[in-house]
């Protein structure tokens, strides 16, 4: 069965949302091969808002986005998924599997659980329901900024 | 802009291979016509890459995504592999813009089509049609996905 697609408000931020900060939320569809989303990322994390990290991977466009995607997510069932986003972006040009074996050490992650998290059918899941609710909310481009009280208002 | 109802303008332009592609050739599918001003300009390149992230989803409606610029099937091809796309791109080359000025998406001015989406039935008759207000503004996936789901 394909997925629905069509139109849909942005979801509010939700206890299954990736958040980080203080103050007033601020939804971030990002992608994490993306150069754009690096430049923007050391400002929207700057700790003025609460981030509510969404997924949104063009893999057409940065062949490696899925993996770093999964590499997030795995991150996060360890509890380090801002720290693995963090260091993706602040070092773009180091993204084979390697480098992410030495990112997850470097994060004190199990890393026999990271390897086999990243690479279940639970993390891709999660990824792609994200990036559904950009395609329904009409993201063109990353990264792509929401403010939950303005978008979901009547 | 050519409107709802109206008969699609049949059209014979080759593709980035150089390999001759009809809208008529496609009758008995729909047929998605995305018309972009031109390959390797930033904005469009993020259109058909988000476009390319949801082609399986349009497909598995029945649809065929078609993209249509006046670039040469030699930019095409380059742009294809650039984006890691596999979107056909039909060249509309010579005379230059014929096929979008048929369909009233051609912007004389500045010599190429505007953002425009038309959706042809599978009896080649335009069952929707999406304008942009601007060439650099990019109509969404949803809206795709929003006229397969009312047309139907």
């Amino acid at each position: 069965m394909a997925p629905e697609l069509t139109s849909a408000a942005v979801p509010p931020p939700g206890p299954e949302d990736h958040r980080r900060g203080k103050g007033p939320e601020l939804i971030v569809y990002a992608d994490l091969g993306c150069p754009h989303c690096a430049m923007a990322w050391a400002e929207i994390s700057s700790g003025e808002a609460t981030v509510v990290f969404r997924h949104f991977p063009v893999a057409s466009k940065h062949p490696r986005s899925p993996a770093l995607h999964a590499a997030a997510e795995a991150a996060g069932l360890q509890g380090r998924f801002f720290e693995m986003v963090d260091s993706l972006y602040e070092d773009r040009g180091r993204v084979d599997d390697p480098h992410l074996w030495q990112r997850a050490e470097a994060l004190g992650l199990d890393l026999e659980r990271f390897e086999s998290d990243r690479r279940g059918d639970a993390v891709v899941a999660r990824v792609r329901r994200d990036f559904e609710s950009g395609i329904r909310a009409g993201v063109t481009g990353t990264p792509a900024l929401f403010n939950p009280g303005a978008t979901l208002s009547p | 802009m050519i409107a709802a109802g109206e008969p699609a303008p049949d059209f014979t332009l080759r593709n980035q291979d150089g390999e001759k592609v009809s809208l008529s050739d496609l009758q008995g599918h729909k047929v998605l016509l995305v018309f972009y001003p031109l390959d390797f300009s930033p904005v469009c390149s993020d259109q058909l890459s988000i476009y390319q992230e949801v082609k399986p989803e349009i497909e598995a409606r029945g649809v065929r995504m078609i993209g249509i610029s006046v670039d040469s099937g030699f930019a095409h091809k380059a742009f294809q592999e650039a984006l890691g796309i596999d979107t056909p791109l039909l060249a509309d080359f010579e005379p230059k813009g014929e096929v979008a000025r048929a369909y009233g998406a051609y912007i004389e001015k500045v010599g190429h089509a505007n953002r425009s989406l038309v959706l042809v039935d599978e009896e080649g008759v335009v069952e929707w049609v999406h304008e942009s207000p601007t060439p650099l503004e990019i109509p969404g996936a949803n809206l795709i996905f929003d006229a397969l789901a009312g047309g139907s």
